[in-house]
């Protein structure tokens, strides 16, 4: 017979710094960002950055650019890994897309203007 | 390619969808849960149209419901004038009077209605040996009357759209042309407009003048309740909760081109003022939400990279308003923002709620311009 309030459980065994498990509080690092970017003339970029690993970004970028009818690249970047660049200002249709496609809403970031 | 015109104006394309609502976030995460609604609600939709949301606070509302008891004696007066104008006519018009609330029709409230209901008056009047001249006579002041309030409607509306279309940073934001989506969920989301004029809407305080405080029939709950507010609101207008609560306002920022790649923020620094916040940490968040770069110039005025408008700016800097200056608790803009072990906390001067707030991050940048130009080895 065991009583679970006698199990020997240390409450003030060290836990970890509890900030420690993420690299910097408040972190947005699981958020899906969708930026834009301006280039010459009204000319645009839109990237997507910080898709969840299950997600095939090379897949996903085709059906992009094919949904939105516009060009595109997959971008490695040092810091930010993958990132979806497209041209022109997507950010609208990138989130519904993403949204329809079952991806959670509050997981998606728009910036810009 | 015209430079005067807005070159760069991403909004434009979301024109078409502007009837649409768009129920999707585009903040996404920014929503959070725990704020609470939004405590005043706009009246208008995209689209600029009036809806009638019916009466806010409670005062409105009773006031509302005695109003309703209200009205209709001044319907009868001008009834009655009518019937006698027009005999049998009365019940056309009886029915085009009564809907007095013509806020949310107004595409449809145009007078052609009335001249149509009321062209066989001369038919029907005729045989009440009138003479006719007199009669048309008659009939144009009557309709007048009967036009008025259209007429007047309209006129305002009319006068409140244009206005807004003049005016950018105009009162109600989510009027504007080619508003875009993101700025009526910032809207909705700060609950107030930060950049709105503050316009206090004087709600008609009539204590006192009440019709039954002279005669000695028993008052009834409604009315005593009614009495009260009006009294109540008459003694401290501070109560009356959201027409004159001490509104957050922001001169909209000033936004100049400079050369043709470059945008100055004119007012930079009155903004941060007035949000009590450091300019750099607004530069920091302005320049990695829109994606550039920029310096700030000897009159401190704010030089962005790239073609901006005033109502890009805006769009931003509304946003931040909602990250990092109103509280999320209780949504008043009196905070203080502080770094402590390189977090930023923000302590609200209203309510004494502290929270953390997100670093601000700049993301992936995406080459733009000649490679060759920034080498960084």
């Amino acid at each position: 017979m065991s009583v679970q309030n006698l199990n020997s459980y240390d409450p003030f065994a060290d836990e970890g710094d509890p900030l420690g498990d993420s690299a910097d509080v408040g972190s947005t690092s699981d958020y899906i960002h969708i930026r834009i970017q301006q280039r010459n003339g009204r000319k645009t970029l839109t990237t997507l950055q910080g898709l969840p690993k299950q997600y095939d970004s090379k897949k996903l970028l085709k059906a992009f650019k094919k949904e939105f009818a516009c060009n595109g690249t997959l971008v490695d970047d040092e810091k930010m890994g993958q990132v979806i660049q497209l041209q022109g200002d997507q950010r609208a249709k990138i989130s519904t897309f993403l949204t329809d496609n079952g991806i959670e809403k509050s997981t998606i970031k728009v910036h810009g203007f | 390619m015209a430079s005067e015109e807005p070159l760069f104006d991403p909004s434009l394309k979301k024109r078409k969808k502007k009837i649409v609502a768009f129920t999707e976030d585009p903040l996404g995460a920014d929503a959070d849960p725990t704020v609470p609604a939004p405590d005043t609600i706009d009246t208008t939709t995209i689209s600029g149209e009036k809806v009638d949301l019916g009466p806010v606070t409670a005062h409105e509302r009773m006031k509302a419901e005695l109003g309703d008891d209200a009205e209709p004696k001044n319907e009868k007066e001008e009834k009655d004038d009518l019937k006698a104008m027009f005999g049998d006519l009365k019940k056309k018009k009886k029915k085009k009077e009564i809907p007095m609330d013509f806020g949310d029709d107004s595409g449809t409230s145009t007078p052609a209605p009335e001249s149509s209901t009321s062209a066989p008056a001369p038919s029907a009047a005729i045989p009440d040996d009138l003479d006719f001249s007199d009669l048309k006579k008659k009939k144009k002041s009557s309709k007048k009357k009967a036009t008025f309030d259209l007429e007047a409607f309209e006129k305002e509306l009319n006068d409140s759209k244009t206005k807004d279309e003049s005016a950018p940073a105009g009162e109600e934001e989510g009027e504007a042309p080619d508003g875009s989506h993101l700025d009526q969920i910032d809207e909705t989301e700060l609950g107030e407009d930060p950049f709105a004029v503050a316009n206090d809407a004087p709600v008609s305080v009539d204590a006192g003048t009440e019709a039954w405080l002279k005669s000695d029939r028993d008052y009834t709950y409604q009315e005593l309740l009614t009495r009260f507010y009006a009294s109540l609101h008459a003694a401290n207008p501070a109560l009356l909760s959201s027409s004159s609560q001490k509104r957050y306002t922001i001169a909209p920022p000033q936004l100049f081109r400079e050369g043709n790649k470059k945008s100055i923020f004119a007012n930079v620094g009155d903004i941060c003022k007035r949000m009590h916040r450091q300019p750099e940490h607004v530069i920091q968040f302005l320049f990695s939400e829109m994606g550039t770069t920029g310096s700030v110039d000897g009159a401190g005025r704010l030089v962005i990279k790239g073609r901006f408008q005033q109502k890009q700016v805006e769009n931003v800097l509304r946003r931040y308003i909602v990250e990092y200056v109103s509280c999320k608790t209780c949504k008043s803009p009196d905070t203080l923002l502080t770094k402590e072990n390189r977090i930023f906390f923000m302590a609200c001067e209203a309510c004494g709620s502290r929270r953390s707030v997100n670093p601000i991050k700049s993301g992936f940048q995406a080459q733009v311009g000649k490679r060759s130009k920034n080498k960084t080895g």
